[in-house]
């Protein structure tokens, strides 16, 4: 019987440290061979234009069960120790760090996998809303087709 | 009572976070907020408009809803 993977699940205001919640990942027991994360960023310019903050609205419940859901599908389908995402709300900076996705495993091939695929279900499932504000003014940003594709392929 | 939310550029659009309505399916739910004026017809009629019902979105065109059910509509989402 294998234990079930540990999952946690964190929508947040403040900035996080990678190297913390990397550490956090791992059991204690040296059972991982794998650890695979990914971290985003608030770019300087989309589509072209100036970017100076990004806001981002969230809907509290279903957004933190949307991911929790996300993990466990990934956790269902690769034999992944841990996996763990953090994901900021609120108003950011240029620059700032806005998602963390970390993954553990005992091997690299899973972990890599299992972060692409939480990475790609967020981005396209967890109701987000990120509002740009640069020179030109505020928008809303618009979801891309690429990122659909990209989440309809793990199907 | 069914609560109906709304987020990001549909609720800034429609000036409206939160209602409540009494109502008994979802059907009639759109056909009374459609009823309040031109622009929330348009903007809840938008081909990409999202609807979760308990928080778990819906795809269909109707269900029954039930005292203290939470129904909420918003854009296609934009995290990462």
């Amino acid at each position: 019987m294998v234990d079930p993977a540990i999952l946690t699940v964190s929508v947040q205001e403040l900035d996080f440290d990678t190297a913390q919640l990397q550490r956090a990942l791992l059991s204690g027991a040296n059972t991982e061979g794998a650890v695979a994360t990914f971290t985003g960023y608030v770019r300087k310019h989309n589509l072209e234009q100036a970017v100076d903050t990004l806001t981002l609205e969230h809907y509290p419940g279903m957004t933190e069960n949307s991911i929790r859901d996300t993990l466990h599908k990934a956790s269902e389908r690769w034999p992944i120790l841990a996996g763990a995402v953090v994901h900021r709300v609120g108003r950011l900076s240029c620059g700032d760090q806005i998602v963390w996705v970390g993954i553990s495993a005992a091997h690299r091939g899973d972990a890599f996998a299992a972060c692409e695929f939480v990475m790609d279900y967020l981005k396209t499932r967890a109701p987000f809303w990120k509002k740009e504000e640069g020179p030109q003014g505020s928008r809303w940003v618009d979801a891309r087709e690429e990122d659909e594709l990209k989440a309809s392929a793990w199907e | 009572m069914v609560k109906v939310v709304f987020f990001a550029r549909i609720r800034e659009q429609l000036g409206c976070a939160e209602l409540n309505v009494e109502v008994s399916s979802l059907a009639t739910l759109v056909a009374s907020l459609k009823q309040r004026g031109e622009l929330w017809a348009r903007v809840l009629s938008e081909p990409n408009l999202i609807c979760a019902i308990n928080q778990v979105v819906f795809d269909g065109n109707d269900r029954e809803l039930e005292q203290g059910d939470e129904v909420a509509f918003f854009p296609p989402v934009t995290g990462g």
